[in-house]
């Protein structure tokens, strides 16, 4: 069976965590680590992809600071999205040449897992496939932006657990004027905890992993 | 020379947007180097060099959707410019569905193993018979068709790439009685045609029907200007109103204060820094043309940002004045010349192009009295300026010569209406024809 670490690494700022991927995404290319889940709540950002809209960003720079977020432009694909607290963003660095070797496929398989993940708390998650992410009738409940490097993973998904929808509407989410939505707001209220161990578990099934232990 | 293609990333995968490239013609690359990256749905690849060398040639520009297995690039061994000999290490396109290539090391670069033949794949294969540019189907069996050495063919494709209208124009060239028609249609690229023969020298150069179609890809800014322009137009209600202005005043007040202010700021003093204070006065006066349109809501920005359109030479940018209203005529002129000539040389940072509140286009300055322009989304307005010229005003049953200019408001009518937009208009023209001289 492959293995995977998973990380969960609580609250971390958005330029921490791309540092942390860009480290173990080196030490997978060189095979000196499994493949990674990191598990992470970022502070109020808004990242926008490589090919994304900068104009999708409703706010000057200087209502963005007075408001506390932080703004980065990321190499990951996807366009604007916001992440803050509430929320529960996945990297997962795997190597894709032990898994499919199809990039199209593992953000297929992220789908699945979030929406398996949803399921487990009775909310039905669903594909829109002009759209990648997860949605469901009330809106997008999981934004995906991924970035591979000779077949290694970065960036991820952002599911909103918690997350205040309002600052939302300081953006236009991935460049589609659509509503987005939580868990909370479907009415879910679940731990924190509870949601990361189903979406490890679902992780593991559908990329085929035996768990390896947690680390911190 | 190295060909680097299109690399196949899964099965499901028959093209993506080549969105970037890392290196420039004639840069060194290392083996397994970023060269370019790719983005298919939702996820951005790097794809290294499959070589070591200098990148000779760049054949899909930055943009393009590209087939798997599709030629992108050149890797030569630095030595020279791209030659037009054939490729000699002819890398993993050419073998097509059939064959996947030997894998390399490890941790090679994704090296197009065709793991299933899909229909993209099969149509951009690449054979390595001729012609160092790769060449559509079509073009092959249209060469095979009617026995064309495809060597002999000037593209003028992107990246020299033979496209249908070559052949045509070398079949028509070549049907044509005027001697040497071949030899002469190759000889710009071709080393060595064949069968020249001993007239082609001193022969007259045969007329060859130039392509009537030059295709040329589209720079980046130039589809993300046009994506905006369309985008703007099916979402507003453009209405254009304009109003003529006597500025008089104000060319008085340049007149007297020109080779002052040369002197002392290093710059000259135009007429639109007087325009932009009296826009942030009428957006003080009228919010709504300081908002934007979000679902069924308005939003209402308190700080009037205005952007000022930049003519470049091959598309335009609209850098932005943050907190207009709190700057004098000094110190909007200041502005104005310091964005425009960064954004010329491409300095600006990203927070100055972003969160205008407001535009104004100054078109007069190419001569244009009046235009209809395209409103800056998510605004809501945009002022166009024409040229400031001298003419005969009738004033008070009299004629006199005064330095008139029309500006063109173009307004947003699903949440403007007419008649407030001639109120804005009125406001910027009280300002401008009333200026106090004293006050800059």
């Amino acid at each position: 069976m492959r293995k995977v670490e998973v990380r969960e690494l609580g609250r971390l700022s958005y330029a921490d965590a791309c540092a942390l991927q860009a480290a173990l995404s080196g030490e997978r290319k060189q095979g000196l680590i499994p493949d990674q889940l990191l598990l992470v709540e970022h502070p109020h950002v808004l990242t926008l992809g490589r090919n994304g809209h900068k104009e999708n960003v409703l706010l000057s720079a200087e209502r963005l600071a007075e408001l506390g977020i932080e703004f980065f432009e990321s190499n990951r694909g996807g366009d604007i999205t916001y992440h803050g607290p509430g929320q529960i963003v996945g990297y997962p660095i795997i190597d894709l040449r032990e898994w499919k070797r199809d990039v199209v496929a593992y953000v297929r398989g992220i789908e699945e897992v979030v929406i398996g993940t949803l399921h487990r708390f009775g909310i039905e998650g669903s594909r829109d496939p002009g759209a990648t992410g997860v949605w469901t009738p009330q809106g997008k409940i999981c934004a995906i932006g991924v970035h591979i490097s000779r077949w290694v993973s970065t960036h991820g998904f952002a599911l909103n657990w918690t997350t205040d929808l309002d600052y939302f509407r300081h953006i236009v989410p991935c460049g589609l004027a659509r509503p987005v939505t939580s868990m909370e707001q479907l009415g879910v209220r679940v731990e924190r905890a509870a949601v990361h161990q189903a979406l490890v578990e679902e992780f593991a099934r559908v990329f085929n992993y035996e768990l390896a232990p947690v680390c911190a | 020379m190295s060909d680097v293609v299109m690399p196949q990333m899964g099965e499901s995968i028959v093209e993506g947007t080549l969105t970037k490239w890392l290196k420039k013609v004639g840069d060194k690359v290392e083996r397994d180097e970023p060269l370019f990256e790719i983005s298919t749905d939702k996820v951005d690849t790097e794809i290294p060099s499959p070589v070591a060398g200098t990148l000779t040639e760049i054949l899909v520009q930055e943009g393009a959707v590209v087939a798997i297995n599709t030629v992108v690039a050149r890797v030569g061994d630095g030595a020279a410019a791209p030659a037009p000999a054939p490729v000699v290490e002819a890398a993993p396109p050419a073998a097509a569905p059939a064959a996947p290539p030997a894998e390399p090391a490890a941790v090679a670069p994704p090296p197009a193993p065709v793991v299933e033949p899909t229909p993209a794949a099969a149509a951009v294969v690449v054979e390595e018979d001729d012609a160092s540019s790769p060449v559509s189907p079509l073009v092959r069996r249209m060469a095979r068709e009617n026995n064309v050495d495809l060597k002999l063919v000037r593209g003028t494709g992107a990246g020299n790439r033979i496209t249908k209208q070559d052949v045509e124009s070398f079949l028509a060239a070549k049907q044509s009685p005027a001697p040497a028609a071949a030899p002469a249609a190759a000889a710009p690229t071709t080393a060595a045609p064949p069968a020249a023969p001993a007239a082609a020298a001193s022969g007259p150069l045969p007329r060859v029907e130039p392509a009537k179609v030059r295709v040329e890809p589209m720079s980046m800014m130039r589809q993300k200007i046009a994506e905006h322009m369309v985008h703007s137009k099916q979402t507003s209600a453009h209405v254009t109103t304009v109003h003529r202005v006597d500025m008089t005043k104000i060319a008085k007040v340049r007149a007297k204060v020109k080779e002052e202010f040369q002197q002392r700021y290093g710059y000259g003093l135009t007429f639109l820094p007087f325009i932009a204070r009296a826009v942030a006065e009428a957006l003080r006066t009228y919010p709504v043309f300081n908002s934007s349109i979000e679902g069924t809501n308005i939003l209402y920005h308190s700080d009037i940002n205005i952007g000022i359109a930049v003519a470049l030479e091959n598309g335009l940018i609209v850098p932005v004045i943050h907190q207009a209203d709190e700057k004098n005529v000094v110190g909007l002129q200041r502005s104005i010349v310091d964005l425009a000539a960064r954004a010329r040389a491409k300095q600006l940072k990203p927070n100055e192009v972003q969160g205008g509140t407001f535009s104004i286009t100054n078109f007069g300055s190419f001569g244009s009295l009046f235009a209809t322009p395209v409103i800056n989304q998510p605004q809501v307005a945009i002022l166009g300026v024409g040229a400031v010229e001298k003419m005969p005003v009738v004033i008070d049953d009299a004629i006199a010569i005064r330095s008139m200019a029309h500006l063109a408001l173009t307004f947003d009518h699903r949440l403007i209406d007419g008649a407030l937009a001639d109120q804005f208009c009125q406001k910027v023209k009280a300002a401008l024809e009333n200026w106090s001289d004293q006050i800059l």
